[in-house]
């Protein structure tokens, strides 16, 4: 992981003395609320339906146990003793008081954690793979270069009043996609040339919300030395020309549509002619410095499927179903990479107790060298556990309710925190959640399923990705009502796409009938061991719509 | 009467700005908007004691070279939320060559003053309330940054 030196740690303790100025003025009266806010927004701090909520960075979702330790404390401290892991890598207090943020910030600090600009319309935390750096299927390690980018973000002066919000996902492995960059407004592939040399694919303009567009390829090769001038390019166009008359429209992907990729991608490089050869550019040395900190821990030489392993997967078929659902290989044998699930029925999507958290922040010591990843779909990762601990850890995970093999199914949905703490919210969206829970509680149906993304957002911000899931739902308004409008078709990975609108939506009560009948109509169109998007997508949406929207006789 | 602020202290202003339609003739001692400076290049040069104003949406790049002989550049903030300026502030100093006074009128507010200090500004033209101290502190606020910028033209990167 990334370890501060004296300067990262001063700028980010120098950010929490100008935020504590800030509020001080705030609360005498010499700052007005309207010129605070964008400052609080900076700093992670959202007002919301009940509270105030700060969010938190966990940069490229990498925490260590120390950090976690801290979560928990501060939200035991400071907040009712949970935390919210979000879908995009970063962690929310749902209910701190605004006076308390500037010592929750510097305590942070301490742990070299910090909230800058997880909110407001500047460049966020930037994502990339869960299983950065420990799987083989991987061109290099994407978290040198995120960190590259952190830093270049981190209080740049010239981007803090962007038009919007502004995004940048990172992948580097070639056979699937799970930082979802197609809906990023930059989303970096990483790839190799035929020299070998390491670059990026560049692609602008994806994004969910109110206009849900796949980004678009403007390069398929900056060379390494070239991302940051690169990035500067963009986001300068962005600043220039993005919208600002409406908000609705001022994300990068209405500017890259109404310019034309092409046109957009040409002003990014005449800009870019200007910076590349700038000191900008970034040195060899720069990209060894920070891919030292993303070494390999210390990993014992073992071999693959010791008998031990083995032997209790075949007496237990519980722990051979976690094995095959919530694990997954690793690049160094004897060693596998697990993901703890946060979603058991009741619970929402996200949410963890300080003493969950504590208790994670032990298994990481003992299980996998102290080290955490959080997950875009909202779920905890130890990416380093040994094939011979893995049923200690199952079982030890179990007993805290970090073991439900649901990861991937159906259950294990992406849900935002729609009307029960939000306040744009049109409709609840947890409720659903459990209530599909509740109805699917089978896991070997589930796992005859196999997997399936059901997203859920209360609103169009779309905070719950709903346009990407195969099953996406959303919370609409019908007349002061809450209602639930359901698309089919969406996908997150290599081919992303975006949901189509089944038709009329449907009340609260009618969801769990709604999602079975789509089961059913799935199962009974489905060839073999078809995943729920491949059926969809040949026999589309007509057999789902008449079976749903059959009259009763 | 807004209050005119430079790196170091009040500074007089000894410019009246002019409006954005301003039509007529070349006055000294005034800041007159882009539209007229592009229509009136010459006279406005000659003054030597005019300087020009460039709102959020108006594109530098139409300046001619010899803007960069103006005694004074200010750019609008129309609101602080509208960051343009700061891309404006950029190119007048790194691609026109501007050395004078570049100006942030507008929504200018305290605690803008470091990131419009890092990209070229170097007087701020603020409400009349504003504590002097405090906003000469605050561009003291952070004592390094990571990126490349007109103040410091190296990024951290290169200096570690
Ligand atoms: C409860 C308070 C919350 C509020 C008020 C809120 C508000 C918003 C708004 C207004 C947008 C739309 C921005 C736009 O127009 O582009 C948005 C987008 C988003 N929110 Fe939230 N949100 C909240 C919680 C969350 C949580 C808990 C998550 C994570 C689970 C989340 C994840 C996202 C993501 C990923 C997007 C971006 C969608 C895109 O790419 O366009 N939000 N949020
Ligand atoms: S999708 Fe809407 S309801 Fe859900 S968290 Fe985002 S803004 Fe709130």
């Amino acid at each position: 992981m990334y370890i501060y030196d004296e300067v990262d740690s001063r700028i980010v303790k120098e950010r929490v003395a100008q935020f504590q100025g800030q509020t001080d003025r705030y609360f005498a009266g010499t700052l007005a609320a309207d010129e605070y806010l964008p400052l609080r927004l900076q700093n992670g701090l959202y007002v919301q339906r009940h509270a105030p909520m700060l969010r938190v960075a966990i940069p490229y979702g990498m925490i260590n146990s120390t950090q976690l330790r801290k979560l928990a404390q501060l939200s035991r401290d400071f907040d009712k003793g949970y935390v919210h892991f979000t879908t995009r890598q970063n962690v929310q207090f749902n209910w701190p008081e605004i006076k308390d943020v500037p010592e929750m910030l510097r305590q942070l600090a301490d742990v070299e954690m910090h909230a800058i600009q997880t909110s407001g319309n500047c460049i966020r935390n930037t994502t990339t793979d869960q299983f950065a750096g420990v799987i083989d299927d991987e061109v290099v390690d994407p978290r040198p270069y995120c960190e590259i980018i952190r830093q270049w973000s981190t209080l740049h002066p010239e981007y803090a009043f962007l038009p919007r919000k502004f995004k940048i996902a990172v992948n580097a492995c070639p056979s699937a996609d799970r930082a979802a960059i197609a809906v990023h407004d930059i989303g970096l592939e990483i790839v190799k040339n035929a020299e070998g040399h390491v670059g990026f694919k560049v692609f602008v303009g994806g994004g969910l919300g109110r206009t849900p567009i796949i980004g678009s390829l403007i390069n398929d090769f900056v060379a390494e030395k070239d991302l940051l001038t690169y990035l500067e390019a963009i986001l300068r166009v962005y600043n220039r020309h993005g919208r600002r008359d409406n908000k609705y429209k001022a994300r990068i992907k209405i500017l890259v549509k109404a310019l034309t990729p092409a046109v957009f991608k040409e002003k990014v490089e005449a800009e870019w002619a200007f910076l590349k050869d700038s000191e900008n550019q970034l040195t060899e040395q720069e990209i060894s410095r920070v891919k030292a900190f993303f070494t390999a821990p210390a990993y014992e030489n073992l071999e693959r499927n010791c008998a031990e392993f083995v032997a209790a997967q075949e007496e237990s078929k519980g722990f051979a179903n976690w094995i095959k659902r919530c694990t997954n290989d690793h690049k160094v044998d004897g060693y596998r990479i697990v993901t703890l699930t946060l979603k058991k029925t009741g619970i929402p999507p996200g949410d963890a107790t300080d003493r969950q958290v504590d208790i994670v922040a032990d298994l990481a010591d003992r299980y996998s060298f102290g080290e955490v990843r959080v997950t875009h779909d909202q779920n905890l990762v130890l990416a380093d556990v040994r094939e011979d601990q893995l049923h200690a850890l199952w079982k030890e995970a179990q007993a805290v309710g970090f073991a439900t093999p649901n990861l991937g199914m159906l259950t294990d949905m992406i849900c935002c925190p729609g009307g029960d703490f939000c306040g744009l919210a049109n409709a609840k969206s947890i409720p659903v959640a459990e209530q599909i829970q509740l109805t699917f509680d089978n896991m070997d149906y589930l796992y005859d399923l196999g997997e399936i993304d059901l997203n859920i957002s209360g609103c169009m911000n779309a905070c719950g990705h709903h346009h990407v899931g195969n099953i996406g739902v959303l919370g609409v308004d019908k007349r002061g009502q809450e209602f639930y409008q359901v698309s089919l078709g969406g996908d997150s990975g290599r081919d992303a796409s975006i949901g189509k609108i089944l038709g009329p939506s449907f009340a609260r009560a009618d969801m769990p009938n709604v999602i079975t009948k789509l089961i059913d109509v799935f199962v009974e169109n489905r060839s073999e061991d078809e995943l729920f998007i491949d059926t969809y997508r040949r026999i589309g949406m007509d057999p789902f719509k008449e079976r749903v929207y059959a009259k009763a006789d | 009467m807004p209050k005119l602020i430079n790196l170091t202290g009040d500074q007089a202003n000894t410019f009246e700005l002019l409006a954005k339609d301003y039509e007529g003739d070349v006055k000294a001692n005034t800041i007159v908007p882009m539209a007229f400076f592009m229509a009136n290049r010459e006279a406005v040069l000659n003054a030597g004691n005019v300087g020009i104003w460039i709102d959020s949406e108006e594109q530098p790049e139409e300046l001619p070279e010899t803007a960069k002989t103006l005694p004074v550049i200010a750019i609008n903030f129309p609101k602080f939320m509208d960051g343009r300026g700061y891309s404006i502030a950029r190119y007048a100093r790194e691609r026109l060559n501007f050395e004078g006074e570049l100006r942030a009128i507008g929504d200018v507010l305290l605690d803008q003053l470091s990131y419009l200090k890092r990209c070229g500004f170097n007087a701020f033209d603020m409400r009349d309330d504003v504590d002097t101290e405090l906003a000469l502190s605050s561009l003291g606020e952070f004592t390094e940054a990571y990126q490349a910028s007109n103040e410091q033209p190296t990024p951290l990167f290169r200096r570690r």
